[in-house]
C-alpha cells in the first residue's frame, strides 16, 4: 500500500495542548496513529479500537496537568525567563547562553541561572567549568551548581555517573526529566533564568514551552550562523515560536566573518549568500540583535570553561557580544546600566 | 521490503549539532558516486532537514508510486562511453530522500513528538523504493534520542547484519564537540553498531589571502578520541570556503595557482570552457579541494566495509 502524502504534519496546536494534560500510565506502547492519551478523544477514536490501552485511556482523568501549578509556584521568584533557541545545531546556542549569563552576572546585583535542557548533548557544564560537580539534594529540592556567587547552573550532566555515558532516551522520558528540573530545582530568588535548548522543534521545546506557559516566558533569543543552510532551520524555529505563542526577543548572528590573525584579512567562512541573519530578521519582522564575529579564542575559552568576557574583554567579538547583551536587556525592558555592571 | 536490494547501509552520526554531518554525508555520497558506486541518501533529520539544500534540490517533491515513494534523483549512472565528466571514471547513480521534500513550504516547522517521529523513520525505511543500491547513507539529527533509537531498532530488525555496515562518526576538534560525540560512540557500543571510523571536520581554515592556516576550532581532538575508543580515524577535513560557495551558490570551486592537495594540482582541474555554475553537482565537486581528501576517506571506508 502506498503511504499517504497528505497532511504529514500534525497540527501544532494539538501537540502543544496535549502536553499540558496529564497522561495515564499505559500498559502497551502507543500505536502509530494514536490520538494521544491526553486527548479528549482518548479511548473513543477509531484508532483506539482494539488497542490494549483503550480502557486505560478512556477512564483516565482529563484536564490540565496538576504539576503546572507546582512549577509556577517554584519559579515565582524568577523575574525574567529567557529561552535560547535555534533550529540548527552547533550555531552557538550554548556558547551564547554562557556569554549571556556571564555578562548578566558581571553585575553583582543580578542573580543568574542557566537551565540546560539539552539532555542528549549537554554542553553547559563544560563551558562553565563545572563538569565534575554533582547535584546536592536538600530538603526543599535540588540545589543548582554555583559557578560564582551569583551564577547557578543545572544540567543533566550532573546526574550521570560517567560523563561519557550516552543518554539514550525517547521523548516522554526526556519530558519527565525537564518537568522534574522545573519542579524540584530550588532556584530561589533570581533575576534571570536562561534556558538552553537542543536543536530542533520537538519534545524538549514543546514541554519547556507548555510547562513554563503559566509561569510566563519573557521570550526567546534565536541564534543563527550566516549561511542559508542554517537560516533555513531557524526560519522553522521562528514559525514554531509564532505557533506556540512565544515572543521572539530577537535574532543573533554568530560566526559572522573571521579575521585572519596574521594578515587581518576578513574572510566570510560561512558566507551569507542570502543576506544572512539581518535579512532574515527583516523578512520575518523579528528584531536583529547584532552579529558576533568568529574568534577562535571564544571556542578555547569554552573548552577550558573560562569566561571569555573576563579574559579577552577588549576583543572585537567581546564588544559585539556586549552590544547584543544590551539589546537583549532592552527587549525585556531592563535599563542598560542594570544589565552590565561595570559600564 | 525496500531495503533488500541495498548492499551496504552506513549511518552518519554525531552527538553534536552543526559539526557537518550533512556536509560529510553529501561529500561521501558524491565521492562514492565518483568511484562508480550507486548511492542513496536518506535524511532522517525530521525537524531540520538539510540534505535538500546541500544537493540543491529544495524545490523537488517526492513522487508516489505503487508500493511506496520514489526518491528524488540527483543524477543517473553514467557508463564509460557516455561520460560527460571527462575524468575517465564511471559515475554511479545518486538519489535522495528527505522530509524536506514532503513540506509544502520550506519555512514550515515540523513540531512532532517522539511516537510520530518513530513512525516517520519506520516509513522512510520501509516505503522508499530505492531500487538496487551499493550504498545507502543515512544522515541523522544530533543526539541519541527517538530518531536514533527507532532507526537502529528498525535496522537491526529488518536489515541483515551484512547489510548494516556501521556508522561514521563526525566531530569537530574542540573539546565541547568531542565530549558530546563520545556519548554517540557509547551509543553505538550499546546498540552493537560498528563504528567504521571518526572524521574530524572543520579542522583548520586556510586564509585565502595569506595562506596562513588558523585552527579556529582547535586541532587534533578527533584523532585523540579515536585512539581513546580504539576506532579507526579516517581523516581531518579543513574548512574550505569554496565548498561552501559550491553548495550555497552552485559555483565551481576555483583556487589560486599552485594550490596542490594530496599531490593533485587543483588549478589543473579548472577547465575554463565551463560556465561557472553549469554542470552536475558531482562534476563541480570534483574540482573542489576536499574531493581528493574524501576520495581517500571513501576508499578506506569501502575497503573496511567490503572486507
Amino acid at each position: 500500500m502506498a503511504p499517504s502524502l497528505e497532511e504529514p504534519v500534525q497540527p501544532v496546536d494539538d501537540a502543544l495542548n496535549t502536553y499540558t494534560k496529564k497522561g495515564p500510565a499505559l500498559s502497551a506502547t502507543e500505536p502509530e496513529n494514536c490520538v494521544g492519551p491526553q486527548s479528549e478523544q482518548a479511548g473513543k477514536a477509531d484508532a483506539c479500537q482494539g488497542c490494549p490501552n483503550q480502557q486505560i485511556c478512556a477512564s483516565a482523568p482529563k484536564g490540565p496537568d496538576p504539576d503546572i501549578g507546582v512549577i509556577t509556584q517554584r519559579l515565582a521568584g524568577v523575574k525574567h525567563k529567557i529561552l535560547v533557541l535555534s533550529g540548527k545545531g552547533g550555531v552557538g546556542k550554548s556558547t551564547f547562553t554562557t556569554m549571556l549569563s556571564h555578562a548578566f552576572a558581571s553585575n553583582i546585583d543580578n542573580m543568574v541561572g542557566i537551565m540546560d535542557t539539552d539532555i542528549c548533548g549537554p554542553s553547559i557544564p563544560k563551558m562553565m567549568g563545572v563538569e565534575t560537580e554533582t547535584i546536592h539534594v536538600t530538603s526543599t529540592g535540588w540545589e543548582p551548581v554555583w559557578v560564582s556567587d551569583n551564577l547557578g547552573v543545572m544540567s543533566v550532566q550532573f546526574m550521570l555517573p560517567n560523563r561519557d555515558d550516552a543518554v539514550i532516551w525517547r521523548g516522554p522520558k526526556k519530558n519527565g526529566l525537564i518537568k522534574q528540573f522545573l519542579k524540584d530545582v530550588e532556584w530561589g530568588e533570581m533575576d534571570y533564568l536562561f534556558v538552553d535548548t537542543p536543536p530542533g522543534t520537538s519534545d524538549e521545546h514543546l514541554s519547556v514551552n507548555s510547562f513554563l506557559k503559566e509561569a510566563g516566558i519573557d521570550g526567546a533569543v534565536l541564534v543563527t550562523t550566516p549561511q542559508e543552510v542554517s537560516l533555513l532551520d531557524v526560519r522553522k524555529e521562528i514559525d514554531f515560536c509564532r505557533k506556540a505563542g512565544i515572543k521572539v526577543l530577537g535574532l543573533v548572528e554568530n560566526m559572522s566573518g573571521f579575521v585572519c590573525p596574521k594578515c587581518t584579512h576578513q574572510s566570510e567562512i560561512f558566507r551569507a549568500t542570502t543576506g544572512g541573519g539581518g535579512k532574515l530578521a527583516k523578512e520575518t519582522g523579528v528584531p536583529f540583535l547584532g552579529a558576533v564575529p568568529l574568534d577562535p579564542r571564544i571556542g578555547m575559552a569554552c573548552d577550558y570553561g573560562e569566561s571569555f568576557f573576563d579574559n579577552f574583554g577588549d576583543s572585537p567579538a567581546c564588544k559585539a557580544l556586549k552590544d547584543v547583551v544590551r539589546r537583549v536587556g532592552e527587549e525585556i525592558g531592563v535599563p542598560a546600566n542594570e544589565v552590565l555592571g561595570e559600564d | 521490503m525496500s531495503l533488500k536490494d541495498i548492499k551496504h547501509i552506513t549511518l552518519v552520526l554525531s552527538g553534536k549539532g552543526g559539526v557537518g554531518k550533512s556536509s560529510v554525508t553529501t561529500q561521501l555520497a558524491l565521492s562514492l558516486s565518483l568511484q562508480g558506486h550507486s548511492v542513496g541518501v536518506l535524511d532522517v533529520d525530521l525537524t531540520g532537514p538539510s540534505i535538500p539544500r546541500f544537493f540543491g534540490i529544495e524545490n523537488s517533491k517526492v513522487t508516489q508510486a505503487p508500493g511506496g515513494w520514489l526518491p528524488v534523483p540527483i543524477h543517473e549512472g553514467q557508463s564509460n562511453e557516455e561520460q560527460a565528466n571527462g575524468h575517465g571514471k564511471t559515475l554511479g547513480k545518486l538519489s535522495c530522500m528527505s522530509l524536506g521534500f514532503l513540506l509544502a513550504n520550506r519555512g514550515d516547522a515540523v513540531v512532532w513528538r517522539g511516537p510520530k517521529k518513530t513512525a516517520m523513520v519506520r516509513q522512510f525505511l520501509s516505503d522508499v523504493q530505492w531500487g538496487p543500491l551499493d550504498y545507502l547513507l543515512i544522515d541523522t539529527p544530533p543526539g541519541t534520542s527517538d530518531e536514533h533509537i527507532s532507526l537502529v531498532e528498525t535496522l537491526l530488525k529488518s536489515a541483515t547484519p551484512e547489510q548494516l555496515a556501521g556508522a561514521v562518526v563526525v566531530t569537530t576538534p574542540q573539546a565541547i564537540s568531542v565530549s558530546d560525540v563520545k556519548k554517540e560512540i557509547n551509543f553505538c557500543k550499546k546498540t552493537n553498531v560498528r563504528v567504521l571510523g571518526v572524521i574530524e571536520n572543520m579542522a583548520g581554515f586556510v586564509c585565502p589571502n595569506c595562506s596562513e592556516c588558523t585552527n579556529i576550532f582547535s586541532k587534533g581532538g578527533g584523532q585523540v578520541m579515536a585512539q581513546e575508543f580504539d576506532v579507526p580515524f579516517l581523516g581531518s577535513i579543513p574548512i574550505d570556503p569554496m565548498f561552501i560557495r559550491l553548495i550555497e551558490e552552485g559555483k565551481r570551486p576555483r583556487y589560486p595557482e599552485g594550490t596542490i592537495i594530496e599531490g593533485q594540482d587543483m588549478q589543473a582541474n579548472n577547465s575554463t570552457d565551463h560556465e561557472d555554475t553549469s554542470g552536475l553537482l558531482v562534476e563541480k565537486y570534483s574540482a573542489c579541494s576536499l574531493c581528493p581528501l574524501f576520495s581517500g576517506i571513501t576508499k578506506q571506508l569501502t575497503t573496511q566495509i567490503e572486507r
